[in-house]
């Protein structure tokens, strides 16, 4: 121990990472020239851990199925109308809704980075971010599909969008057969966040949720 | 099932493997928020520092993502005068220092004279 002369060895703390490191003196000199308040990064980090994440975007597309109304002025204009719930972008940026139908399916993806519906989805998971999913959801997404268990028919025609920095896409799923007249909570639950990436589709009644992760 | 290896089992959405990557995360959008960068110009870095961490042999799958972020948080401060290379250094080793001067338990803290 190269602090041995010091009986309890707790003279000094363990400095951490250089990653670590390199954030805290950006983090300490940005804040020193005021040019970032310690308070509003603890609000956005307190925002996205906690208060936005895929159920705001299960509360859109239920909200969808369920209200013929919202739906029309979803498709037309999907920032205003998600916005009308309550959940409003903060990078200005435009929001698209692609509805699947029996004959088109939507997938999702940023080849350039990993541009995200972060207002109605959270954050991105770490396979949307990865190289395999960014050039494979392009080049073969019928068999990216398949690897997320989502088998679509021969025929069924698969729409990619690859999203930008001013321009992003939410799946609208197919309202699963069986839920006639279900109440828009219950509806909910069968949207999991990878239906409005694309990746699978809406759970049908009965489907145990715990099962799917 | 497992569809790319390092894959995380996150059901419901993330977010953040480790606090730094959190604080990376909410300086980019503090910065954006107080207009000092634009969203296209932020995510054209971003987009720039990922085809270099990969043309570097990073398999990117993910896991290194908030290492690409962190990477090009510094270079938008860089390129927009927000902080210096110099500045960045010393600061780094000032911290470095401060957790070696701080005993174990007690708050680290950036002496005055530093």
């Amino acid at each position: 121990m190269p602090h041995d002369h010091h009986h309890d060895g707790h003279e000094h703390t363990e400095p951490p990472s250089d990653i670590e490191l390199r954030v805290k003196a950006l983090e300490s000199l940005l804040v020193e020239k005021g040019l970032v308040n310690p308070d509003t990064l603890n609000t956005i980090i307190e925002t996205y851990e906690h208060k936005v994440g895929p159920r705001n975007g299960a509360h859109v597309v239920a909200k969808a199925w369920a209200d013929p109304e919202f739906k029309q002025a979803l498709m037309a204009d999907a920032t205003e109308a998600v916005a009308s719930l309550g959940y409003c972008g903060r990078q200005g940026e435009h929001l698209k809704v692609v509805e699947n139908t029996d004959d088109t399916h939507n997938l999702v993806v940023c080849t350039l980075c990993s541009c995200y519906p972060w207002t109605v989805l959270g954050l991105p998971p770490a396979w949307y971010k990865s190289a395999p999913y960014r050039s494979r959801a392009v080049s073969a997404p019928r068999e990216v599909l398949g690897e997320f268990g989502t088998d679509l028919d021969g025929d069924k025609k698969i729409r990619v969008w690859d999203s930008t920095s001013e321009m992003r896409y939410l799946v609208l799923p197919q309202r699963p057969l069986g839920t006639e007249g279900w109440s828009e909570e219950d509806l909910q639950a069968l949207v999991s966040r990878n239906s409005m990436i694309g990746v699978e589709l809406a759970r049908t009644p009965g489907q145990d949720t715990e099962a799917l992760k | 099932m497992q569809k790319f290896p390092h894959q995380p089992q996150d059901e419901e959405g993330p977010v953040f493997n480790a606090p730094w990557e959190a604080q990376a995360f909410a300086l980019v959008l503090a910065l954006h928020e107080k207009g000092l960068f634009s969203w296209q110009e932020w995510a054209a870095t971003l987009g720039d520092e990922i085809v270099v961490a990969h043309a570097a042999g990073d398999p990117d799958l993910g896991n290194t993502y908030y290492e690409h972020w962190l990477a090009a948080l510094e270079t938008i401060s860089l390129k927009n005068n927000l902080s210096s290379a110099v500045e960045l250094d010393r600061r780094k080793s000032q911290w470095y220092a401060a957790y070696l001067s701080t005993p174990h338990g007690k708050p680290i803290e950036l002496s005055a004279g530093d």
